[in-house]
């Protein structure tokens, strides 16, 4: 009792005391709030040099592969490589099968046909009579597809035969790295992967304008191809990707803002809802390869879904996102002042009409950002796609999400993990870059919908 | 909005109804007897008995946490909302059982409005905010029906001539004391035979306060209205009769001016003297 008294105001003794013992720990307050500055502001400054390293190492790495050399040849189509020059004509009377069977024929015919002695003789017209290679050599200097489109080209217009026709065609995985310094150039030639003419002659394309750098389009338009590293892209894995979103937003969406607010809204708490309650909030903390396991176990062993599809792998990522949605829906419900469900009960308003006329539309912002964010996540989710067949090798663009497909992630796993190392490691931070792009559209999408929303409410 | 303005007719103002007059020559219109809450364990009201005259304002006063609020909100039923709350005993409204397990609250939330404490409009338009009430209860049949439902129901509220040109600006963006009307205008617009007003004017400034009460005296000709208040002179002012709570007992009604002037209980006494509370 002696500092009240102390502390009594009547003296002016007691008055200074008082200051003095103010002031005297005031120094050491003002210190404790600079050092929590001084930490926080750290704490910031070492998050962003983090993100710093990060999009340096992947701008770095990814935005020189978007783009690609090109050769530019004079490709003759030679009637002597190409013996089966013209597609069968429908004769009078054939039926549509037999027309189509001699056609199928056909084709098979001309891509049994040597298109490399076709592409190397491109090649060879541009090199000095002094460069000496053989085939192999010369050919290790174009992508390997690139036979393919010839073969296609002349299928789909046979008249080509025998005339000359400027075209691009991509160089080789192995070129590009030469050309990119992708490998180290003082290598001994047992470590190169292009023979010492070969890399020459690569070089000397490159300054006298038979190679250039072109947009690396594939990377959008094609498909995964391990054979032509070059032309490999990642059209099927976006399609699968966008199919599993779709998925997600059409299953996780209603699912998870129907149960949060059927939970938040009408359900009378009981154990029963404090259990679910516990379990839903337990699930957003599962490991997501063990909802991995779950879809292989539950969708693709007892209801024999197909592997690989991305019906699968969104439904698996929609039982991930779900309880993200069901959590935030419900906190923005909880949210929703009393005063406004008062003043729609009040005015007569049925419980169902209060929540589907004030209460949802006064939380959708919310909601909308939780969803997103959901996707976002599940967008970027790799391991349980994993367990469902999704890292298989596929090389066509999904026409449906019952195909198998590849996914965004999983092609970034994938690549990683190939063994054209120099390649794909800069094929791999595109892939990176394309991801995460999409996923700052998404972001942004849920900005733009939030403002627009919220000004309008 | 203007256009609109001018086909609609002006409502007649009925005649005025006098201050002095009587409650309990006015038919009963709500009838409670033997009210008890419970909120889980805790009991908040005991055994509350009145009668609420037809078209005349009943004030209910007493200390915070005295249970006033509490048995307006049962008269609507929105304790049901709030869970583990209980009510025994019967509240009638012309003979209709109001906690009949029958009656439809949706209905009976129709017929008695409600005003609260704190101004709420919805995040709409003006418009809107009055437009909804109707519109859930299908009570316009077409939307020249509404337009009319809303213009009469801003113009008894008094708000009309102050928002006619904003009908589709939201109601959030109006003063206080206008949401507050507004608020008032949205329970009229379902034409309720009884307003319940949960201390409508204790967010609102004392100029604000005043046209609230002015506009409270004009609607008892046409409503019979229940209004909890803090503040005895508001009390004074705008009711015919009263009701004095203490610790979830209703100690005394009647007349206004009889309570204020020549309360029969001590309780009341030092309530309006200011002693307790």
């Amino acid at each position: 009792m002696t500092t009240t008294a102390s502390l009594a105001p009547n003296t002016s003794d007691d008055a200074s005391i008082r200051r003095q013992r103010i002031r005297a720990g005031l120094t050491r307050r003002h210190v404790n709030e600079t050092m929590f500055r001084g930490l926080g502001l750290a704490a910031i400054l070492a998050a962003l040099v983090f993100v710093c390293i990060f999009f340096y190492t992947i701008l770095g790495k990814g935005i020189p592969s978007f783009q690609q050399p090109v050769l530019h040849l004079a490709v003759t189509f030679d009637p002597d490589v190409i013996t089966s020059p013209t597609p069968p004509a429908r004769a009078v009377g054939q039926s549509d099968a037999d027309y189509r069977a001699a056609t199928l024929a056909w084709q098979r015919e001309v891509a049994g046909l040597n298109w490399n002695r076709i592409v190397e003789a491109a090649v060879r017209a541009k090199l000095p009579a002094t460069v000496d290679m053989d085939s192999r050599q010369v050919l290790s200097l174009v992508e390997t597809s690139e036979r393919h489109r010839l073969r296609e080209r002349f299928v789909a217009d046979p008249s080509l035969i025998g005339k000359t026709v400027q075209l691009e065609l991509l160089a080789s995985a192995n070129v590009d790295n030469w050309l990119k310094g992708n490998i180290d150039r003082s290598l001994s030639d047992a470590q190169q992967q292009l023979s010492a003419p070969a890399r020459a002659t690569a070089d000397a394309f490159l300054a006298d304008g038979t190679i250039t750098w072109r947009f690396a389009l594939s990377i959008f338009s094609n498909v995964d191809s391990r054979a032509a590293p070059a032309a490999a892209g990642l059209a099927g894995a976006f399609m699968g990707s966008l199919y599993m979103m779709l998925v997600v937003i059409l299953l996780a969406v209603p699912i998870g803002v129907a149960s949060a607010v059927y939970l938040e809204e009408f359900a009378t708490k009981s154990r029963l809802t404090d259990i679910i309650e516990v379990n839903i909030n337990n699930l957003a903390a599962v490991p997501s390869i063990v909802f991995g396991l779950l879809g292989a176990a539950v969708f693709i062993n007892y209801f024999h879904l197909p592997l690989s599809a991305p019906l699968v792998g969104g439904m698996v990522l929609t039982l991930m996102t779900l309880p993200t949605i069901i959590i935030a829906t419900r906190a923005a419900l909880k949210g929703v002042p009393p005063s406004l469900r008062q003043a729609a009960l009040g005015l007569g308003a049925s419980k169902m009409q209060m929540v589907f006329h004030h209460v949802l539309p006064v939380t959708f912002p919310s909601i909308l950002t939780a969803t997103i964010i959901g996707v976002a996540q599940a967008l970027g989710e790799t391991a349980p796609l994993l367990l469902i067949g999704m890292n298989a090798f596929v090389a066509s663009v999904p026409g449906s999400p019952l195909d198998q497909a590849a996914a965004l992630p999983v092609q970034i796993y994938l690549w990683q993990g190939n063994e054209n190392r120099n390649f794909f490691e800069a094929r791999t931070s595109a892939a990176i870059i394309v991801l995460l792009g999409l996923m700052i559209l998404l972001n942004a999408v849920a900005i733009f919908l939030r403002t627009r929303l919220e000004r309008r409410a | 909005m203007d256009m609109l303005a001018g086909k609609v007719k002006m409502t007649q103002v009925p005649d005025m109804a006098p201050q002095t007059l009587d409650p309990t020559t006015r038919r009963t219109r709500v009838t409670a007897r033997d009210v008890t809450v419970h909120y889980g364990a805790k009991q908040a009201l005991f055994g509350v008995s009145i009668d609420i005259p037809d078209r005349a304002v009943t004030a209910f006063i007493g200390p915070s946490g005295c249970g006033k609020s509490t048995f307006l909100r049962c008269i609507n039923r929105m304790n049901d909302t709030i869970e583990g709350c209980k009510v025994g005993g019967k509240i009638t409204i012309d003979e209709d059982d109001i906690y009949n397990p029958a009656l439809d609250v949706v209905e009976l939330r129709a017929r008695i409005g409600m005003v609260f404490q704190k101004p709420n409009p919805f995040p709409k338009s003006i418009y809107e905010n009055i437009a909804y009430g109707p519109k859930i209860h299908g009570i316009a049949r077409s939307k020249a029906d509404l337009d009319e439902i809303v213009v009469t129901s801003l113009r008894k509220a008094g708000l009309f001539d102050e928002v006619k040109d904003r009908l589709q600006e939201p109601g959030t963006g109006l003063s206080g004391g206008q949401q507050q009307r507004l608020c008032i205008a949205r329970a009229i617009a379902v034409g309720p035979e009884v307003i319940l007003m949960d201390e409508p004017c204790s967010a609102l400034d004392p100029i604000a306060t005043a046209v609230i009460e002015e506009l409270i005296d004009e609607l008892r000709a046409n409503y019979t209205i229940i209004i909890v208040t803090h503040s005895m002179q508001q009390a004074a002012r705008v009711s015919q009769k009263t009701a004095f709570f203490h610790l979830g007992n209703l100690i005394e009604e009647g007349k206004t001016e009889d309570i204020f002037t020549n309360p029969r209980e001590k309780r009341t006494q030092d309530y309006i003297t200011g002693r307790i509370g």
